[in-house]
């Protein structure tokens, strides 16, 4: 079964999707939107490095992604705001990277397979790692879910009832590197962000809770992935960005129909939020 | 000393070179409330982070009760529109707690209604009644208060501060509370700790009242500073208001 490389392709995407939809929500709640940019750029630098020493992909791409990832933390707070500093660390790793693979004269490597995935090329022990990674960020959220939450909503608060914020912290980072290594292949450096983000900023407006929302998200993901793969195939159009395509349209749909229809949407619009219920419901 | 649940000696903190606090000594007792008054910049909010153990003390040493279980509500909470949380769930994190458990603390605070809310939906004074109700669902032996009545008016703040006297009867524990509204807050308090980077003065909020030091930490000796601290609060409203106020002192005279 896993020798149809459309059958490889399909559960390469889920489990992508899996993983992204998760964490991304920690990526909006927290507004590391551009923090996520940033890592995936850094992961060209890693590619380049694999071909240099002919390390395994997703070493080089984990490593690379975790150090400026840890970079950017230690850097933020220090003279520069953190949106000027991701910009310039997201950017400048980019183009380093992509100098430094036009140094390797020796390799032939197709760049826009990087750039922006390559899922139908994806082999056996390239699923074998998309899964375990996948399996581990998972494991990770679930696992530090209270204190993730907790730190995200106010650092005293968690360390008052017990947590570290700067642990979970870094346990975010640790994740958001491996989803980036195990995304290269499904999505390219370029567009994993959107893989994050896009179904998560969908799942919002019908979540009631952040449970609910992490799963709506995994769903709208794995939705758009297996959609934007057979689209992919019909159109014979690029897969990866295809996938985010089929998600950016779900977004687009499910907030043109909040619109039309507010009652599906648990949120309240703003103008009734805080005037009619809470003078009603208050002391 | 049995009876001390957090006790700091001669404590210092330092931000880079910048001394913030400095010979901090002071402890909290069970079934205390202790509130800590000083101007801004004066260092309390920096003195709770250091309680809670978010800032370690540069020099000096915080002594724990063994059995110490802090409870804390912040100055104010932002939680971002992008994340949805009913007030059921904000009240069970980091969880563990019973439906039963969270409903009786919802009714307790006096908002049984509002389990199913979003959290951002709700008023200032119900946030703040939700935030204290989570900070008791973990049986605290010390609540920690950061300008708990931040935002609410006169009626909210007393009712307030009376739940927070109840609480300590209720429960026994030690009750630390940082505070502006010096009238409010003396009524309800064992102790007073007057702070300026410094412990200017502390004892019985009566003592405190008429010591020299905190009357002139905070400007009362003179009656013209006095004038001065009441025409800024009027300043601080909107212009507008301060403008028509202007007009009708002057229509006055």
């Amino acid at each position: 079964m896993f020798d149809d490389f459309l059958v490889r392709a399909t559960l390469a995407s889920v489990g992508v999707a899996l993983a992204a939809a998760p964490l991304g929500c920690f990526v909006i709640w927290r507004r590391m939107a551009y923090f996520g940019d940033a890592t995936a750029h850094a992961a060209v630098l890693g590619v380049a490095l694999s071909l240099t020493l002919s390390a395994p992909l997703f070493i080089s791409v984990l490593g690379v992604c975790f150090l400026m990832a840890m970079t950017v933390s230690s850097l933020n707070g220090k003279g520069f705001a953190m949106d000027t500093l991701l910009g310039v660390m997201s950017h400048s790793s980019l183009a380093i990277g992509l100098v430094a693979v036009s140094f390797l004269s020796g390799v032939r490597i197709d760049l826009m397979s990087y750039l922006f995935g390559d899922i139908l090329a994806v082999g056996k022990t390239d699923l074998l790692v998309i899964w375990v990674g996948s399996a581990v960020v998972v494991g990770l959220v679930i696992w530090r879910w209270s204190g993730l939450l907790l730190s995200t909503l106010n650092k005293d608060m968690a360390l008052a009832s017990g947590f570290d914020p700067k642990r979970e912290e870094l346990i975010l980072t640790i994740a958001l590197a491996i989803v980036v290594a195990v995304a290269i292949k499904v999505v390219g450096v370029l567009l994993i962000t959107a893989m994050l983000l896009v179904p998560a900023a969908t799942a919002r407006p019908f979540s009631k809770t952040p449970e609910i929302m992490a799963l709506v998200a995994a769903a709208l993901g794995v939705t758009a992935s297996l959609s934007g793969l057979s689209a992919s195939y019909v159109m014979d159009t690029p897969t990866g960005p295809t996938i985010v395509c089929v998600s950016a349209l779900l977004f687009v749909i499910t907030n043109i129909a909040i619109k039309l229809f507010p009652r599906i949407s648990w949120r309240k619009r703003p103008t009734d939020c805080c005037d009619t219920q809470s003078e009603q419901l208050g002391s | 000393m049995s009876n001390n649940l957090i006790k700091c000696e001669a404590l210092s903190v330092h931000f880079g070179k910048r001394r913030v606090l400095h010979d901090i000594t002071m402890s909290v007792d069970v079934g205390e409330i202790v509130t800590v008054i000083g101007p801004n910049g004066s260092g309390k909010t920096t003195l709770f982070k250091a309680l809670i153990g978010a800032i370690k003390p540069s020099v000096g040493a915080l002594i724990k009760a063994p059995n110490l279980k802090i409870g804390y509500v912040p100055q104010k909470l932002h939680i971002d529109e992008t994340l949805p949380m009913t007030v059921k769930r904000f009240m069970n994190l980091p969880g563990g707690h019973s439906v039963n458990k969270v409903a009786k603390a919802l009714e307790y605070a006096g908002i049984p209604s509002l389990d199913k809310q979003q959290v951002m939906d709700l008023s200032g004074g119900q946030f703040q009644r939700v935030l204290l109700a989570r900070a008791l669902l973990g049986s605290p032996n010390l609540l920690l208060l950061d300008e708990a009545t931040q935002g609410l008016d006169h009626r909210g703040a007393a009712d307030f501060y009376r739940q927070i006297a109840e609480v300590r009867d209720r429960l026994g524990c030690g009750i630390v509370m940082i505070s502006h509204e010096l009238h409010v807050v003396m009524r309800r308090t064992d102790r007073v700790i007057c702070l300026n980077g410094h412990i200017c003065c502390q004892g019985e909020p009566e003592a405190v009242g008429e010591s020299p030091e905190y009357r002139t930490l905070f400007g009362l000796d003179k009656d013209e500073a006095a004038l001065y601290l009441h025409q800024n609060h009027h300043h601080s409203e909107s212009k507008r208001s301060s403008a028509d106020r202007a007009g009708d002192v002057q229509h006055v005279r």
